[in-house]
């Protein structure tokens, strides 16, 4: 009574998990897997361009509110994505579970008996000869590596189980590269420093810039090594006409000091440095002009590098100054640096070459309120200029600032001086961890492995016998297609009777 | 790195001989064509072997082949470095190795009758090569500068070799299966033989597929600071091996292979050339190497 009971109760649980794992479902679910990425590449997404995210939601904000709404810009980390995966893997291990039971049976089990009527088979063929050539086809079919076993007048051998040891082991080599991409993510950081020549990074949160680590970071678990970008190099190429101007290396110097050990190494494109808990990346680059003002009351009240944003592929690069304590007005400078300066005939600039040699800076100047007191964080690369007036500019009252290196220039109006005391260059920094990483490739490489292994690997039962009639039968069966069994068989006849002619 | 002096006198000489093989493609394609007809109209033909004008189109295929692999050198001779790091020369470079993989098949294989398919494949590839991808040689970026660029490049491209022989067969397998011309397909294996053949080439191109793969985010690791990150080229070459993992285990569901996987591997098939074409032109990454 309980246990029909149970089996009502059971009825659709297990029809269900039949139809999970069947697979025709796993085909299905791959299928659906394959179409549910494909948004994930039309439309810009938080984790690989978070930028495009903003710019699709400024030019088309209510079409973005509804993509949102659907996880468009999170596809990979939608529910519905990660349904269809976590789907896909319970079928996955709902299948391939019971079928390394009987694997693990079939390992075990001796070859299958032979079987009534071997003229069935796919391949067969006939000859004369005694049962002492079933006794030859025993030894040829063992030194081929064939699984052997006598049975009365015949032999039955089976080989190739490395085909579904390799099948199996290739979808477990799946679940782990899954587990290891989920740990190693939760257990992963990148941050960003922008260094300019001469600053040095200390590795811990309050060195970065940005950060952001897994769900299961701790920063307990930053290890401590210093690092100081000595100098920035970019290697342009000069022999090419065609390509004069396109930069062919970057190189970061950095002095580090990574437990306890001092040493200088270069940081480049393809090539990070390996320091302690982490890798540092270059990723990007640009001017930092050393930048002094000094107010109308002659205190200096800015003065240091400043990193300038590049604009295009010479190098015209945008910065901005804000100077809040400057007296008797607050000074905010957009400048632009040109680092080899040709005039337009609008009379405006643009730099006709990235590398710096005929350096320019130009600069707006405002003043006013530059917004800082009122305690909302500000973009340090932008200018509110809704409080401020323009004091020096193209279209301003006074004419644009204009400075070449080593160069000082008067504000109008008293306001003080400015002065363009040197040129640095600054490198972008990605430091980052995935302790993951080197599990995900390891098993990525297994499954690699394993699928040429059930790709590749013949799975082939061959019997021979010898019937009472004084002839001798062979014949041979593959599990799947397999257009080299003809020859296999045909090799293997011929090796056991050319013995017999000997 | 050493400043490489590219040398664009040679680099003239290479398109020239690269359209010398697209003239010797375009010639063979025809002598396959005229073939295919003859075998429509002329059911006593024996096919069994080469004829005269199978083989002087094998001859013009094969001198198209050397001619291009010439082509391909002298390119890579030009740039000081393999001639594989942007749209055009991906193209002579693919056009080449599906040549290559093909024509070794054919010495395995009887697969004469995808000579047609082969052909007027390589030398689509070819004149888009020529015509809408064509850049001088350039100087290498930064981010390009890895021996990744050797592994992961030219395994891709080899993959592609493998499934465009593949979709050859799924499609040739499509035609025969629909009756419409049945006394020109009655020349073709039969649909099981095309299924099997089909199948292992998807096979060699899906283990080379996830080669690259797992090459690529090895690069990507040390070039972007993170093994997957989800960049369209990356989106794509993920969609492309789900496919093929569909279309494998199509083949080993009862009611899915035949047809249905025919059709499965031709999708895959679109979608390799999608991401070759569409996504490397129009879609915005990282992978931005076209060159144009």
């Amino acid at each position: 009574m309980a246990s029909s009971f149970l089996s009502k109760a059971l009825f659709w649980p297990r029809w269900f998990w039949r139809q999970l794992t069947s697979m025709r479902n796993a085909l299905l679910l791959l299928l659906l897997l394959a179409i549910a990425a494909v948004p994930g590449s039309v439309y810009p997404q938080r984790s690989a361009d978070p930028n495009g995210v903003r710019v699709f939601y400024d030019n088309q904000p209510e079409l973005a509110a509804v993509l949102d709404s659907l996880q468009l810009f999170d596809v990979y980390t939608s529910v519905w994505f990660s349904a269809i995966y976590i789907l896909l893997f319970v079928s996955l291990v709902g299948c391939v579970l019971p079928r390394t039971k009987i694997h693990f049976r079939a390992l075990l089990a001796k070859p299958v008996t032979t079987p009534q009527n071997l003229k069935r088979m796919p391949e067969h063929s006939e000859a004369t000869g005694g049962p002492e050539l079933v006794e030859r086809a025993f030894q040829v079919l063992k030194k081929r590596g064939f699984r052997v076993e006598k049975q009365n007048n015949s032999v039955s051998a089976e080989k190739g189980y490395l085909k579904e040891t390799g099948n199996l082991l290739f979808h477990y080599a799946l679940v782990a590269v899954l587990i290891a991409i989920g740990l190693g993510g939760g257990y992963s950081f990148s941050g960003q420093r922008v260094l300019v020549e001469g600053d040095t990074f200390v590795n811990n949160l309050a060195s970065y810039d940005s950060f952001s680590p897994g769900p299961l970071f701790s920063p307990g678990s930053l290890e401590p090594f210093r690092m100081t970008l000595d100098e920035f190099d970019v290697l342009y190429d000069l022999a090419n006409r065609n390509n004069i101007g396109n930069p062919i290396d970057f190189v970061a110097t950095v002095s580090t000091e990574i437990d306890g050990q001092a040493s200088t190494t270069d940081i480049r494109v393809n090539y990070p440095l390996e320091a302690a808990g982490a890798n540092v990346y270059l990723t990007g680059n640009g001017f930092a002009p050393v930048i002094t003002v000094t107010d109308g009351q002659g205190d200096i009240s800015f003065s240091g590098p400043v990193v300038f944003l590049p604009q295009d592929s010479n190098m015209t690069s945008l910065g901005v100054i804000k100077t809040p304590d400057s007296l008797p007005e607050q000074l905010g400078l957009i400048a632009f640096f040109y680092p080899t300066a040709e005039k337009l005939t609008t009379g405006a600039y643009t730099s006709i070459y990235p590398d710096p040699i005929s350096p320019l800076m130009t600069m707006n100047v405002y003043t006013g309120d530059l917004g800082l007191d009122s305690g909302i964080p500000r973009n340090v690369f932008a200018l509110d200029t809704t409080n401020m007036e323009l004091v020096a500019g193209r279209n301003g009252p006074a004419p644009a600032i204009e400075l070449e290196v080593g160069q000082s220039a008067e504000l109008p109006n008293g306001l003080g001086q400015v002065r363009f005391d040197g040129l640095l260059r600054f490198a972008s920094l990605d430091i980052a961890h995935n302790p993951g990483g080197i599990w995900v490739l390891l098993f990525a490489l297994i499954a690699l492995g394993s699928l040429a292994l059930s790709l590749m690997v013949p799975r082939r039962r061959i019997w021979v016998r010898s019937n009472a009639d004084g002839t001798i039968e062979f014949a041979a069966l593959s599990k799947r297609d397999d257009p080299n069994l003809n020859a296999v068989l045909e090799d293997v006849v011929a090796e056991i009777t050319a013995e017999e002619d000997k | 790195m050493t400043e490489i002096v590219l040398n664009e006198a040679l680099s003239e000489v290479s398109l020239l001989v690269v359209s010398a093989a697209l003239a010797f493609l375009a010639l063979s394609l025809v002598l396959f064509s005229f073939q295919l007809v003859k075998l429509n109209s002329d059911e006593n033909l024996d096919n069994s072997e080469f004829s005269q004008v199978e083989k002087i189109g094998f001859v013009m295929l094969w001198i198209s082949t050397i001619v291009l692999g010439v082509g391909v050198v002298l390119r890579g001779i030009a740039a000081g470095r393999v001639p594989w790091a942007n749209m055009y020369e991906f193209s002579i470079s693919g056009a080449f190795l599906i040549l290559l993989v093909y024509l070794t098949a054919l010495k395995i294989k009887d697969l004469r009758f995808i000579a047609t398919f082969i052909a007027g494949f390589a030398l689509i590839t070819l004149f888009a090569a020529v015509s809408l991808f064509y850049v001088e040689v350039q100087t290498i970026m930064p981010a390009l500068q890895s021996y990744w660029l050797v592994i992961h490049v030219v395994v891709a491209i080899m993959a592609t070799g493998f499934f465009s022989v593949a979709a050859g067969l799924h499609l040739f397998y499509l035609l025969k299966a629909s009756g419409k011309a049945e006394r020109l397909f009655a020349r073709f294996p039969d649909l099981k033989q095309l299924e099997r053949v089909a199948y292992r080439f998807n096979v060699v191109g899906f283990v080379l597929w996830s080669f690259t793969l797992i090459a690529g985010a090895i690069w990507a690791e040390r070039a972007w600071h993170r093994y997957w990150g989800w960049d369209t080229k990356e989106v794509w070459t993920f969609i492309i091996w789900v496919l093929y993992a569909g279309y494998l285990h199509a083949m080993a569901t009862r009611g899915w292979n035949g047809k249905r996987a025919a059709w499965l591997g031709l999708i895959a098939f679109l979608s390799v050339i999608f991401n070759f074409t569409i996504v490397n032109l129009f879609f915005k990454g990282l992978h931005v190497y076209s060159g144009l």
